[in-house]
């Protein structure tokens, strides 16, 4: 039978996939945004999981609330990669250092 | 037994998709992989019984996030081949990070598993209400306790909303002159000649 802890293994991989891609394609900056929609859908997993097995409908609840910050990350983080494209013609990300933090 | 068979076929899928999304060559691949990933993980939800976030999931990411960043790949004329050209070197260093993720993940979970992990139990307090659907429940918990929570993120959502738009926007400098539409449609007659009766010798004002 399925249990809270298939979904767990499921999920730990799927962040562990997730961290990975940011490491691979450090240069790619829409394959980092991706990765990190991967991470976010991992955490999705997990607190469905956990409010599926436990009875308690907050995990849904929470997971909405991640869904909402994911596709707000989503929309500035494309928002700023166009410009970013507009100013320098590519979207390598290797030595972001205009502002000089 | 058709549970655990659902339960395999999805895990598997959607480990496979995400495995492909990040090492995919060209990124409108990475997003397909992506999208097949958002649909085989909402696979996992439905079999739990967890509908409204599964079709949230659908409606949302693949219908919203994964376009949006379809219709970004597309726009853009990159050279994806220069980008890819550290990924080698990165190599080594990514998969030792995630061997420790996975080996710090693998502790915690086996930790758990022998009862060294005390989880706690439900409050109970926003427990599936009866006889009743999941939305229905989520409806109920979303509109009463969590109405707050429910109206900031709609307030987040407009934030981000006016940043994305604040952030792209091109003012269409130049391309009809300086014409002023509504400045000529406001203009009346009055406004635009006037009669002055000049002495002579003050000179007049314009």
């Amino acid at each position: 039978m399925i249990g809270v802890e298939h979904y767990v293994v499921v999920s730990s991989i799927l962040f562990v996939l997730g961290v990975l891609g940011i490491f691979l394609n450090r240069k790619n900056i829409i394959v980092i945004l991706m990765a990190i929609e991967l991470i976010l859908l991992a955490v999705n997993l997990n607190l469905v999981a956990f409010s599926a097995f436990l009875g308690d409908l907050t995990g849904q609840i929470f997971a909405m609330f991640v869904l909402t910050v994911a596709a707000g990350e989503a929309a500035i983080g494309l928002a700023i990669l166009v410009i970013y494209f507009r100013g320098r013609g590519t979207i390598a990300v290797d030595d972001v250092n205009r502002m000089k933090g | 037994m058709l549970q655990a068979f659902a339960f395999y076929l999805f895990a598997a899928l959607v480990i496979a998709s995400a495995t492909f999304t990040i090492l995919a060559r060209n990124p409108v691949h990475s997003v397909l992989w992506l999208i097949l990933a958002f649909f085989n993980a909402a696979g996992l939800m439905i079999i739990i019984g967890a509908e409204f976030i599964a079709m949230l999931l659908v409606i949302v990411y693949v219908g919203a996030v994964a376009v949006l960043f379809l219709f970004v790949v597309m726009m853009l004329d990159i050279d994806f081949a220069e980008l890819r050209a550290s990924f080698m070197k990165n190599f080594p260093l990514g998969i030792a990070i995630a061997a420790v993720l996975l080996a710090e993940l693998v502790l915690g979970i086996g930790a758990w598993q022998s009862g060294g992990l005390e989880l706690g139990t439900a409050s109970g307090e926003a427990a599936p209400l009866l006889g009743r659907s999941n939305i229905e429940s989520i409806g109920a918990l979303l509109y009463g306790r969590y109405l707050f929570l429910f109206e900031s993120a709609g307030l987040i959502l407009l934030v981000a909303m006016v940043g994305a738009i604040v952030l792209t926007h091109r003012e269409g400098r130049a391309v009809r002159g300086h014409q002023d539409i509504a400045k000529q449609i406001a203009r009346r007659p009055g406004d635009a000649t006037v009669n002055t009766r000049p002495e002579s010798g003050k000179g007049v004002t314009l």
